[in-house]
């Protein structure tokens, strides 16, 4: 946790050469401190979970790192190059993806264009004013489709597809540009249990080094997926670690089981 | 959307065969006829223009005439004063369109939803005001009127057989280049924007720029159009700019079903005939006629103008 | 005195009455969509409704009594068709924003037509109230009494609107619809009934700034689409929702119409667009909006 005192100037990459990382993130909404000093470092080929109780400051921290929102202090770097100040559409270009928890897809679209929109930055020129023949699109979203489950059916219209297939073709859409730093955003919300497992398989099978952050309040999914995770709580981090420190911690273990005083948990203090 | 050959080569025969028909047009119909289809014509590629701004961009303007009066003006001009070529003053007319839908759009498309859609309403009263007010240029209210026949290839563009064939010619082209675009990866992206701006945000796309681009190739060929009104009608007045053609442009957009610009060309179709003939034979009420039709097409189109001009519903 | 002050008092004071006759227009608008995300562009044919009621009863000459029932037709006609439209669009309610907005549109081209085969397609003139009809001397300059009239009108209705807004529960109900509609309908507000309300008060409003702008004015047709648009520029500059962003935007347009033309005569035009583009810049939801609020 970085001492309050500390300036923007002052603040150095806390990882050097990881993927993605922050220092000192912090957003407030009027009166409300939703992130408050928030470091984190994703190394290549990360598996690290976000967790903690609603209202813990997830949701934005991912909103920041993705840039759909701009912090209040601290800085982001990407690579080593800091893009505290870059637009949600540069650090997309620059290697972030994400989902996110509600479907976000083109619903007038058919799955397999859904994909080729975002393929296509990466293989082809997305502003080209003629028509192509589409096929290293059509190719990608093919072979993306059958990685997530949703093999052959590049043509059915979004709108038809179940809840359970829209997570996976978010998770697909996400992959298609190759993202060095994915960020899904409770990528299990509203599965059933078979959806969720095939989810987790899906999430093994994701290249090494890509760096993953994910939020998931499915703990089971965390434990094993995870290989690190942070546990945040009135958007503070209240512990970070592999995942059984996390599991073994009295401070989590009091946050959630509120074996600890009472006052302790509203103010955030570690008991 | 991405290559799929089947159905472009099927858009491509029943377009031919729909120009075709047009072009025989001239041979079997009443003089009279066939000025009302050269004005269905041209009102038809203004509409195709705006369907490629809210059906496919997402962006409900209603401002659109602004564009298309710039394009009359422009060609107008420039055959009384400075050449009476068709194709000199259909470039200027393009060009005029593309400029002022820029200047205006760099404002305009900053904004989303209905509050674009008020910034676009707005622009264009003031662009006819200042037609109004531009004497010197414009002829105030009066107007550009007394402009010489066009000339094409030498000849010059008398009768309305010439200047029908002139307009088909022009308008198939553009009507094709808008086509190619709309089912180009822009195109595609375009879509994307209208479905979900966020996310393309999130995939990399500069939103910005596309909307910009978009607006400006809608002003542009709303230009052409209007470049072609002029040669139709060898007069050009404030009434062009406005609300007056910027509705029923709209109408024509609601009507057809957005998005597939063929749409656009039947709701063209649908509007000129109900205002201007329709309405006439009812005692010259066209307006009245028209604003019934808008309220019967948003009643009983459910979903219908929503999903077709996509603005962002709220949740809940 | 300064000279050019003397030349353009004239102008300030056209662009006050204008300004406040503006905001009377505008505020309405600017509420409605502000608590309902519905643009009401039926509201210029709401202003030049209420101007033909004071051509038809009062008329060019008219007397108190005829000028002061002129203002009582406009208000209840106004308010009816404000209670109409909120019915005909709340139907719509479920659908996109822009349905309303285009339904509006419709039933403004109808009730522009039904005003046209009325009242005829001529440009009419619309006297002051006796008493108001004559001019006072200004620097030298003779004034209309009715412009000065306008003015203390439209800062004396200006300021009731704000107490209203600021002071009362029915201007806190606005308030917090503007900014969280979905809380204040959690909360258990009849939506529908604020709804009625809101669109009535609003178009009220409205038939009554034509009513009192109709010796300014004038009335013809196609005057709706022209002061739509202002009011437009008006929200759009001061915000939507906010009582004192419509005040503001209107005295600012209101200086730019009158000020502006007098000065620049046809690049006007030009000063009201460069405003508009220069506020959306600097502010895109209006110098008084509300950055955070739900709507895009």
């Amino acid at each position: 946790m970085t001492d309050a005192g500390m300036t923007d100037a002052a603040m150095t990459e806390p990882g050097k050469g990881a993927a993605l990382s922050c220092a000192g993130l912090s957003r407030e909404f009027g009166a409300v401190r939703a992130v408050d000093g928030v470091d984190l470092t994703l190394p290549a080929g990360a598996r690290h979970a976000l967790i903690g109780p609603n209202g813990a400051g997830k949701s934005t921290i991912f909103r920041l790192l993705a840039g759909g929102l701009r912090p209040g202090a601290g800085r982001i770097w990407l690579d080593g190059a800091d893009i505290t100040r870059s637009s949600e559409a540069r650090r997309a270009r620059l290697g972030i993806g994400q989902t996110f928890q509600h479907s976000s897809l083109f619903l007038s679209m058919s799955a397999g264009d859904n994909i080729a929109l975002a393929a296509r930055r990466r293989l082809g020129r997305p502003w080209w004013p003629l028509p192509t023949s589409g096929r290293a699109e059509r190719e990608r979203a093919d072979q993306l489709l059958a990685e997530v489950g949703l093999a052959g059916r590049a043509a059915a219209p979004v709108a038809l597809l179940s809840h359970g297939e829209r997570r996976q073709l978010e998770l697909a859409v996400a992959l298609a540009s190759r993202p060095r730093v994915l960020l899904l955003d409770e990528p299990a919300a509203g599965l059933s249990p078979a959806e969720s497992a095939r989810l987790a398989a899906l999430v093994g099978e994701l290249p090494a080094d890509v760096a993953l952050l994910f939020v998931e309040h499915d703990l089971d999914l965390v434990f094993r997926l995870a290989t690190r995770v942070t546990v945040m709580h009135l958007g503070r981090v209240l512990v970070s670690g592999t995942p059984a420190e996390v599991r073994g911690s009295a401070e989590v273990q009091a946050a959630y089981l509120g074996t600890g005083a009472r006052e302790d948990l509203f103010t955030g203090r570690a008991t | 959307m991405i290559g799929r050959p089947g159905s472009a080569a099927t858009t491509a025969a029943v377009a031919a065969a729909v120009v075709l028909a047009l072009a025989a047009a001239p041979l079997v119909l009443a003089p009279y006829a066939v000025t009302v289809l050269t004005r269905i014509l041209v009102f038809a590629l203004l509409a195709m223009s705006l369907d490629l701004l809210v059906g496919i961009t997402g962006l409900p303007s209603l401002g659109h005439g602004a564009y298309f009066g710039a394009g009359a003006y422009a060609a107008g001009w420039v055959t009384l004063h400075a050449s009476p070529s068709g194709p000199v003053a259909l470039l200027v007319a393009l060009t005029a369109g593309g400029l002022v839908a820029a200047a205006a759009g760099c404002v305009a498309v900053r904004a989303r939803g209905i509050f674009f859609l008020m910034l676009t309403l707005a622009i264009g009263e003031i662009v006819q005001q200042l037609a109004e007010s531009w004497h010197e240029v414009t002829g105030g209210s009066n107007g550009l009127y007394g402009i010489p026949a066009a000339r094409v290839g030498g000849a010059a563009l008398v009768g309305d057989q010439a200047v029908h064939w002139w307009v088909l010619a022009v308008a198939a082209t553009a009507a094709a280049g808008l086509w190619l675009l709309a089912s180009s990866p822009f195109g595609h992206a375009l879509r994307g924007i209208r479905d979900n701006e966020a996310r393309m945000r999130a995939l990399g796309y500069r939103v910005y720029g596309y909307k910009l681009a978009a607006f400006v190739v809608a002003g542009a060929v709303a230009g052409l159009a209007g470049g072609l009104l002029s040669a139709q009608q060898r007069l050009v007045t404030p009434a062009e700019l406005g609300l007056g053609t910027s509705i029923p442009a709209l109408l024509a957009v609601t009507i057809g079903g957005a998005g597939t610009l063929w749409g656009a060309c039947v709701g063209a179709a649908v509007v000129v005939l109900v205002r201007d003939h329709l309405g006439a034979s009812l005692g010259g009420h066209g307006s009245l006629l028209l604003g019934a039709v808008f309220v019967a097409v948003v009643y009983l189109l459910p979903g219908g103008a929503a999903r077709a001009l996509s603005m962002p519903r709220r949740r809940g | 005195m300064p000279a050019w002050l003397d030349t353009h008092l004239v102008s300030v004071l056209n662009g006050l009455a204008i300004g406040f006759l503006l905001f009377i227009l505008a505020v309405g608008l600017s509420l409605v969509f502000g608590m309902m995300d519905v643009l009401n562009l039926a509201h210029g044919v709401l202003f030049l409704t209420g101007g033909y009621m004071a051509w038809a009863i009062a008329g060019e000459h008219p007397s108190w009594l005829g000028f002061a029932g002129a203002l009582a037709a406009a208000a209840v006609v106004g308010s009816l068709a404000g209670v109409g439209l909120s019915l005909a669009t709340e139907r719509l309610a479920r659908r996109s924003h822009l349905d309303q907005a285009l339904l509006t549109l419709g039933l403004a081209l109808i009730a522009a037509d039904a005003l046209s085969v009325m009242f005829g397609d001529d440009v009419h003139a619309v006297g002051p109230p006796p008493g108001l009809d004559g001019s006072v001397s200004i620097l030298g300059s003779a004034y209309p009494v009715y412009r000065l009239a306008i003015i203390a009108v439209g800062a004396a209705l200006a300021a009731a609107v704000h107490r209203i807004v600021e002071r009362t529960a029915l201007g806190a109900l606005v308030r917090a619809t503007v900014a969280d509609r979905q809380m204040v309908s959690a909360v258990g507000i009849d939506d529908r009934r604020v709804r009625v309300a809101v669109f009535g008060i609003g178009s009220l409003l409205a038939a009554v700034a034509g009513a009192l702008g109709a010796p300014i004015y004038g009335v013809r047709p196609g005057l709706d689409a022209t002061v739509l648009v202002l009011a437009l520029v008006v929200v759009v500059i001061g915000g939507l929702g906010s009582v004192r962003g419509a005040l503001v935007g209107a005295l600012v347009i209101g200086q730019i119409e009158t000020l502006g033309r007098s000065l620049l005569s046809d690049l006007a035009s030009f000063v009201l667009f460069g405003a508009l583009a220069l506020v959306l810049v600097v502010r895109p939801h209006g110098l008084f909006g509300d950055p955070s609020g739900t709507r895009s």
